[in-house]
């Protein structure tokens, strides 16, 4: 038997999770440490799963079966594609940062009681390290069921980083703050877990479809389509679209899709930033995640008729979450109604059904959690210094801050797709592929990148431009902590917009792979240019050959 | 006799057991009545395995009667401690859960 | 020779990258290491057109193909270069006038504690710029073509302290964001129509595609070319911008960035001449906007606004000119040209002046500046001289030809259009000869600040000179250097392509009216502002006026059609996401609370009562089984 790689990638941050909360209260600094280094070790072995990952090889690759509850044929199955590597290799770089800007979140208010029995330090670390370790898994389960335990079980580690590590910075009293953060915690769980609960019926029905025409009920994403695409196992229609629609429905609360994303800006705002960037940039990618993978997958004709509708909801969400970013007031907020924003985009890639589409989207969910992780995080860093998270309490930071606000910049450069950076490749290929099936949808989604500029400036003109207010004099600049957090994340954002394919190689195999068993082919090109060796032409013999009347 | 005659004692052992819960306040009165009611059933239960001729209501009752001793120990117990606390035995007077 | 085009732009790009994160240890070398990264840049781009011009004319262009950059699919985008005489055009121009403005920007950034940073934007404008004049591509131009939108942004905002400066490069960069809407759906409307979207594939094949395609491409095409090049109904933004500090008024939003809109649109050639329609959008766009610009450059005495006014106007007569399809293109491209050394030279001009008045843009508070800096008025005076067409000089040469151009598109359309740029002709000659006045000739009108300093006007020190000196010879000779034997139109019509058109009128007539007009413009202003005196306070002015002085109202306009109803729609959203959207889960939040609050009176706390409902239930249960059974 092979090395269980995908068990080791998940494995370790759980473990990481057990000895962090294993170490003594006394010692509280020591645990940042020891979760620090298990996140870079799951670091090194998603490096590992991406360069043993071959993208012209099989579709599941480093793929470990194995027969769990056989009464109800659920196997621990795990595989991945191009774009569960992807993803894996994002959440496994994006948790030491966290980690690292967090490294003061969770210390004591005062030190004065080290010993006490409560030990929230090593918690908040557990908790994070609980959440990449489910994460993860999440994106490894080729089985339905065992992907539906952990999407469930992400909610349990998430529901206490959002309610127990709050902010402490909102300019409010202690106890406003608290009730503010297990409302926002309460509607998180109470979201997702409704969510949850509805595909928990659909996975059940699936069982029991699969039971009544395969004899026997299975889970497993490979058997199932391999039945579908072999004839064996055949959905009625109606049936098929309530299992489609009780999956969807989890993963567009996860997403978060119009209108099911209040949930988000509360729990964005009342976290701390850090675990605001593992809500948005990791945990949030599962839902995404889930649509390419099981969705279309498992249901690939109700998808189809379901398109219209969930384009038309992206669409809103595009344009409702951008235009919500422009009139918030809390900066945190409105980089939640960015991210609503950014969502939309990314499900109207995946329903574009076009191999720019799909491909944009998944760039997009890489691309989207690096962006969104500079700017959350450095957004957290001018939180924490000034102690407010109202934009017109800023003001002229510029000027005191240099560093900060040009990570601020760059960060919020990368959120509104500059070229040149890593989002407007995502966001151009979503817009090629969905204008290429749906012409007038694209081009209102296009309208999408006037807004982004307008929330990312407007906010960037309030916070560090003008004079310098009287509150922000004297605030430090970015300590080498936290330039450690961003500027590797800044120098990714400008080497994917510049070279990205090496992502693009490992993505776009499974990309085809999806639209194959959706069955569903590129729009040709009107008129094609068939001439071969464009690469080499010169303007002058296209001129002779009468590019002018 | 007619096993079934055990049966009517059986089921108004358990009646008056019923009753007797529903009715009375004191703890160890109650107690009392659930133990009734217990035997009630070991009773039956006995009378089946008469009726059917094998051995499984006999097993059964042995089952019964462990589980009333091993609540007998708890429920005395807390019975006790309660009444330490609170000075009475009466179960009405024990309502602070609900809110 | 092909790896020198990446090394073009590398050195800048270099540059930008050292500067902006090198910290302050560059502080002191920093804006020397720009300048000679710019001039690097400058002398790589000569030996690649001496190359050019040792080669044959039909076998010029080079091709540098860096590496594939975005493979989805049938999505194939590239970074690689092309060069040739159009993208060659650019380069030495950009590169020239660039290297001119670091150079001047030495002297006139000398007190800036942040001039390291300046000269980082500077070298990444330049950068960016190149890109966008050497892409192959349309996706790979619109990574310069934003490029430039964002050091534009950086630069105009560089005095970040000041929310106007601020207001400015946001507004700057959200409007240029509208064009960009439509330089991303004329891409994906050639992706879809071509299936790719490098310019040698599209433009070869434009024919193929049908008349509705190309326009609707050619439309976004224009609008993104508003954008850029500040033209109606984009325009706004050009104005706003003087708030940058003056070099960047010069280089980017006078002598390069604001024409990339001509660039496109010419580099876009084949489309438009299969698209008669788009093509006469872009004219009107064009003839609008030069009457447009010029009015405005007539009432505003900010001389820089004045000349971001007449930057406006004399792009106008660019993408006209480019709107008249092969007649035109080779003159937009050489009034591209000569327009960026004589406005980079006046624009230099009005910042020397600026430095040696304490910052006063007022022109109203100049007067009779000419004695105290000798230099500035010579080099201005030409450029002001070449801008309205001055025999002989570099504006003669180009404007006279596309205003010829604009009559020989012929019919009524070629009247309107040559007649509109006649009038453009006289309302320019009037404006710079206003701006003329107002500042180098009669009194003297300046006073003491509130702080009760009195300005003392000195000439400029010769980092800031030189360059004036080099783009006044600019001024003077390059058109007439254009025009010796027909070279220019030699050099540029095997890439765009040229024909001559049926002018009703004889070259010669144009050129007279031309001078008719022109001297009627100059005689007008001199009635105005250098018989009598000029008050140092504005008059009120007659509606026009005032409506000029306020851009022709476009803000209010803006203000009251899009900000508004944006800021109502908004706030509105906010309201329904929190009381709708959200309420409505609140409410089933609410209800069930409500609901669970009444069943919890059930939970009294007696034991019996607990009792009686375990008893109740079993005997409804066996009730239940019994029924079952008996049925």
């Amino acid at each position: 038997m092979s090395f269980p790689l995908l068990t080791v990638t998940a494995a370790v941050p759980a473990l990481g999770a057990v000895a962090t909360a294993a170490v003594p209260a006394a010692k509280r600094a020591a645990a940042k440490w020891v979760a620090l280094g298990f996140s870079l070790a799951t670091l090194v072995l998603a490096a590992i799963v991406l360069v043993s990952f071959d993208p012209d090889g099989a579709h599941f690759q480093l793929t470990e079966s194995h027969p769990w509850i056989k009464d109800f044929g659920v196997r621990y199955e795990l595989g991945v594609d191009g774009i569960a590597v992807a993803l894996i290799a994002l959440t496994a770089l994006l948790i030491p940062f966290i980690i690292l800007a967090g490294w003061h979140d969770a210390d004591p208010l005062e030190e004065a009681s080290p010993n006490r029995r409560w030990r929230p330090t090593q918690g908040f670390f557990a908790l994070i390290l609980m959440v990449e370790a489910m994460v993860v898994i999440s994106f490894e389960a080729t089985d339905v069921f065992l992907f539906y335990i952990f999407f469930e079980a992400m909610l349990i580690p998430m529901y206490f980083l959002i309610g127990g590590f709050g902010d402490r910075a909102g300019g409010r009293s202690e106890e406003e703050s608290a009730t503010q953060r297990s409302y926002a915690a309460v509607k998180f769980l109470l979201y997702n877990l409704a969510g949850g609960l509805i595909m928990l019926a659909a996975v059940v029905g699936l069982y029991v479809v699969t039971a009544d025409d395969l004899g026997t009920g299975t889970f497993s994403l490979q058997q199932i389509t391999d039945a579908r695409a072999a004839g064996t196992l055949d959905f009625a229609t109606s049936t098929e679209r309530l299992l489609f629609l009780g999956f969807f429905f989890a993963f567009a609360v996860k997403a978060p899709l119009w209108p099911l994303h209040t949930w988000l800006p509360n729990a964005m705002g009342e976290a701390t930033s850090p675990v605001a960037v593992l809500i948005t940039a990791v945990v949030d990618k599962v839902g995404t995640f889930a649509m390419l993978r099981f969705c279309l997958q498992l249901f690939p004709e109700a998808s189809k008729w379901a398109t219209p509708v969930i384009m038309v909801l992206a669409l809103i969400s595009i344009i409702y979450g951008a235009l919500l970013a422009i009139g918030q007031r809390d900066i945190k907020r409105l980089i939640a109604y960015a991210s609503i924003s950014h969502f939309g985009f990314i499900i109207l890639g995946i329903f574009a059904m076009t191999t720019q589409g799909q491909g944009g989207a998944t760039l997009y969910m890489v691309n989207h959690g690096i962006s969104t992780a500079a700017l959350m995080l450095v957004a957290g860093f001018l939180i924490t210094r000034r102690g407010s998270r109202l934009i017109a309490d800023y003001g002229g930071v510029q000027k005191v801050a240099p560093v900060l606000a040009g990570t601020f910049l760059i960060g919020g450069l990368a959120t509104l797709s500059l070229p040149g950076l890593a989002p407007f490749i995502s966001e151009f290929l979503v817009l090629v592929g969905t204008f290429s099936r749906y012409p007038a949808l694209g081009i209102i989604a296009t309208v999408g990148i006037v807004l982004a500029a307008l929330y990312v400036l407007v906010l960037y003109q309030r916070t560090m431009t003008g004079p310098v207010k009287a509150e922000v004099r004297g605030m430090p600049d970015l300590k080498v902590r936290e330039l450690v957090v961003v500027a590797p994340l800044i120098a990714l954002l400008i080497f994917l917009g510049v070279y990205p394919k090496p992502l693009t190689d490992i993505v776009n195999p499974a990309v085809d792979h999806t639209l194959s068993v959706v069955d569903k082919k590129d729009p040709k090109p009107d008129h094609p240019v068939t001439d071969a060796g464009w690469f080499s032409y010169s303007p002058m013999h296209d001129r002779a050959s009468g590019g002018a009347k | 006799m007619n096993p079934v005659n055990y049966l009517y004692l059986a089921a108004l052992l358990f009646t008056i057991g019923a009753a007797g819960v529903l009715i009375r306040r004191n703890a160890i009165v109650l107690f009392m009545c659930v133990e009734l009611m217990l035997n009630a059933c070991n009773l039956a239960f006995v009378t089946f395995s008469r009726m059917h001729g094998n051995l499984d209501g006999q097993i059964i009752a042995f089952f019964t009667m462990v589980v009333a001793a091993a609540e007998v120990v708890v429920g005395l117990a807390i019975i006790v401690s309660v009444f330490r606390a609170r000075h009475s035995a009466s179960v009405d007077d024990a309502s602070l859960m609900k809110l | 020779m092909e790896n020198l085009i990446g090394l073009l732009v590398a050195a800048p790009l270099l540059g930008a990258a050292l500067l902006l994160c090198g910290g302050r240890r560059l502080d002191g070398k920093g804006h020397l290491l720009g300048t000679a990264l710019a001039l690097a840049s400058f002398v790589i781009g000569a030996v690649l057109f001496a190359d050019m011009l040792g080669r044959d004319e039909h076998d010029r262009a080079l091709h540098s193909h860096l590496f594939s950059w975005i493979p989805v699919g049938g999505f194939r985008a590239d970074v690689a270069f092309q060069l040739d005489q159009l993208s060659m055009t650019f380069v030495l121009l950009i590169t020239g006038v660039g290297s001119l403005i670091h150079i001047y920007s030495i002297g006139y950034m000398e007190h800036d504690e942040r001039r390291r940073r300046f000269f980082g934007y500077l070298n990444l404008f330049l950068a960016a710029m190149l890109l966008l004049v050497l892409a192959d591509n349309y996706l790979l131009l619109y990574v310069g073509w934003e490029g430039v939108g964002l050091a534009s942004y950086l630069l105009i905002g560089f005095w970040q302290h000041k929310p106007s400066a601020a207001t400015a490069a946001k507004k700057a960069f959200i409007v240029n964001r509208v064009g960009d809407v439509g330089l991303s759906i004329a891409i994906m409307l050639m992706f879809t129509t071509f299936g790719t979207f490098a310019f040698a594939p599209v433009l070869s094949n434009a024919t193929d595609a049908s008349e509705g395609k190309l326009t609707a491409i050619g439309l976004m095409l224009l609008l993104a070319a508003c954008g850029k090049s500040a033209q109606v109904p984009l325009q706004s933004w050009l104005g706003d911008a003087m708030e940058g500090p003056t070099p960047v008024s010069a280089l980017i939003h006078a002598a390069t960035m604001v024409t990339a809109g001509v660039y496109l649109i010419t580099r876009s050639g084949a489309i438009f001449n299969n698209a008669p329609d788009a093509q006469t959008a872009v004219v009107t766009v064009g003839a609008v906007t030069l009457l447009f610009g010029a009015i405005v450059g007539c009432a505003k005495d900010d001389i820089k606004k004045a000349l971001a006014g007449s930057t406006m106007s004399q792009i106008g007569y660019m993408i006209l000119a480019a709107g008249l399809g092969p007649i035109g293109y080779v003159f937009a491209i050489m009034h591209l040209v000569t327009h960026g050394f004589f406005k980079a030279g006046l624009f230099l001009g009005a910042g020397s002046v600026m430095h040696g008045m304490n910052d006063e843009v007022d022109m109203r508070k100049y007067g009779g500046l000419r004695k105290y800096m000798p230099v500035t008025f010579v080099t201005f005076g030409l450029g002001y001289l070449a801008i309205i067409g001055f025999p002989g000089l570099s504006g003669f040469w180009s404007k006279d030809k596309i205003i010829e151009a604009a009559f020989a598109k012929g019919g009524t359309e070629g009247w309107i259009l040559g007649g509109a740029a006649l009038l453009g002709a006289a309302i320019t000659a009037y404006y710079m000869t206003r701006v003329m006045l107002l500042t180098f000739f009669g009194e003297k009108r300046w006073v003491p600040d509130e702080q009760g300093n009195e300005p003392h006007p000195h000439e400029s020190p010769k980092s800031m000179t030189i360059p004036m000196i080099v783009l006044a010879f600019g001024s003077v000779f390059a058109g007439g250097l254009f025009s010796l034997n027909d070279a220019f139109l030699k050099w540029l019509e095997p890439v765009t392509s040229h024909s001559h058109g049926h002018s009703p009128l004889s070259a010669a007539t144009v050129t007279a009216g031309t001078m008719v007009v022109l001297l009627i413009g100059v005689a007008i202003a001199w009635v105005q502002y250098g018989r009598r005196p000029v008050p140092s306070t504005a008059p009120r002015g007659s509606l026009l006026t005032r409506a000029a002085r306020r851009d022709l109202l476009q803000d209010d306009f803006n203000h009251v059609v899009l900000v508004k109803p944006g800021e109502y729609l908004t706030r509105g959203l906010v309201y329904v996401d929190h009381k709708l959207v959200d309420g409505v889960v609140n409410g089933t939040a609410a209800s069930v609370g409500g609901l669970s609050g009444r069943l919890r009176k059930l939970q009294n706390g007696y034991a019996r009562t607990y009792a009686v409902s375990m008893f109740g239930g079993t005997a409804v249960l066996i009730a239940a089984t019994l029924l079952m059974r008996a049925v």
